[in-house]
């Protein structure tokens, strides 16, 4: 795909985003993605306007699955923030990569603020697809843009994914449900990109699940850095011996 | 005012009072659990944006922490899972999550194919080995 603009001033560059977002490929993927932890917010008891709102202020989806699987089930506040914070590490990475592609000369602070509270997997990669492409001065209007479209979409199918949760006979909100688990274990492993991405998977997918069932407190953290790190770990050796 | 009056009025206020706080709590939660720990890690990168790249230690480190916890919450979404999904069978839905997981290795590394595949197994085995 080209890439748009070019824009004569920032609305139209913000809505040139807006237009983006929905005839990118995130659109289905956060079309499946929020209707799922939409169906799931409703399983576990949490109000559609709760996740609306978390959508809005989290606009995370792993960690908001995180947050409404565990508070949910009932876990400690503590265990939840310290799960939700690990698993939003990456978020710093991807913060410091984006904002020298906004910043121009004249960029005040202020207007970096959005951006950063906008940053996720699917703005992301396609701000670092687009934005190369594009006069400075449009970036942020058409990156904002583009994360509203994203943010609006999701928050909608959150809605909708409640609603059918709700309305649907057992087995089919049951296939629902599944969708949350389903699609991250598949976009997880499209994300990794080496080695040691795909053994942490791995090692997730077995720690987790047996920590849970030895009654582990703080699972999920264990899971985390114990599963990361053994990966990581293995990771360095290879490089070592390599 | 008697006491008997002032007793009943303290109750009736502290029982609006925990009324409000249970609809509030869970939105106090979203704030303290959900956005705080989040949203730090984006400030920080706002903060301290410069000198680091995609392939530094601490960022493949982060990345690795962060991808077996989702994984760990994967496993226990499908292996424990609750509500309508728990109505499925434990088997049923492992060997979904494993014909979705081939078909997306199978059909181009598609997550679309994944996701459909995984989903039509479960539907198909829900159907037919309903609890």
């Amino acid at each position: 795909m080209s890439v748009p603009g070019p824009f004569n001033s920032n609305a139209a560059a913000f809505f040139g985003g807006v237009k983006s977002a929905w005839t990118s490929v995130f659109f289905l993927v956060l079309m499946g993605t929020y209707i799922g932890i939409g169906a799931l917010a409703h399983d576990f008891g949490l109000s559609s306007w709760w996740l609306a709102l978390s959508t809005l202020l989290v606009w995370a989806a792993p960690a908001q699955v995180i947050l409404v699987s565990a508070l949910g089930t009932g876990a400690a506040p503590i265990e939840v923030a310290i799960a939700v914070g690990l698993s939003a590490i990456r978020l710093f990475p991807m913060v410091v990569a984006l904002l020298p592609l906004l910043r121009g000369p004249g960029t005040r602070l202020r207007e970096l603020l959005l951006p950063t509270h906008f940053t996720s997997v699917s703005m992301w990669v396609e701000s670092l697809r687009l934005l190369p492409g594009m006069p400075r001065v449009r970036r942020v209007a058409f990156c904002n843009g583009l994360s509203v479209g994203y943010m609006g979409t999701a928050a909608t199918f959150g809605f909708v994914g409640y609603y059918l949760a709700a309305g649907l006979p057992p087995l089919f909100a049951g296939t629902l449900l599944f969708l949350t688990p389903m699609s991250f274990l598949i976009s997880t492993a499209n994300n990794c990109r080496q080695m040691v991405d795909r053994l942490a998977l791995v090692l997730g997918l077995t720690l987790g699940p047996l920590l849970t069932y030895w009654h582990v407190g703080l699972d999920l953290m264990w899971t985390g850095v114990v599963g990361g790190s053994l990966a990581y770990g293995v990771h360095r050796l290879r490089q070592a011996a390599a | 005012m008697n006491a008997a009056m002032n007793a009943a009025m303290n109750a009736a206020m502290n029982a609006a009072m925990n009324a409000a706080l249970a609809e509030l709590w869970p939105y106090l939660l979203l704030i303290l659990v959900g956005y705080l720990p989040n949203e730090m890690w984006r400030v920080l990168g706002l903060v301290l944006a410069r000198g680091l790249n995609e392939d530094s230690e601490i960022v493949v480190w982060s990345r690795a922490v962060a991808t077996a916890i989702i994984a760990g919450v994967i496993a226990k979404l499908i292996l424990f899972s609750a509500g309508a999904l728990a109505g499925i069978p434990l088997s049923v839905r492992i060997g979904a999550a494993v014909c979705g997981f081939l078909a997306f290795l199978a059909v181009k590394r598609s997550v679309f194919a994944g996701v459909l595949v995984g989903e039509a197994v479960l539907l198909l085995g829900g159907f037919l080995f309903a609890q």
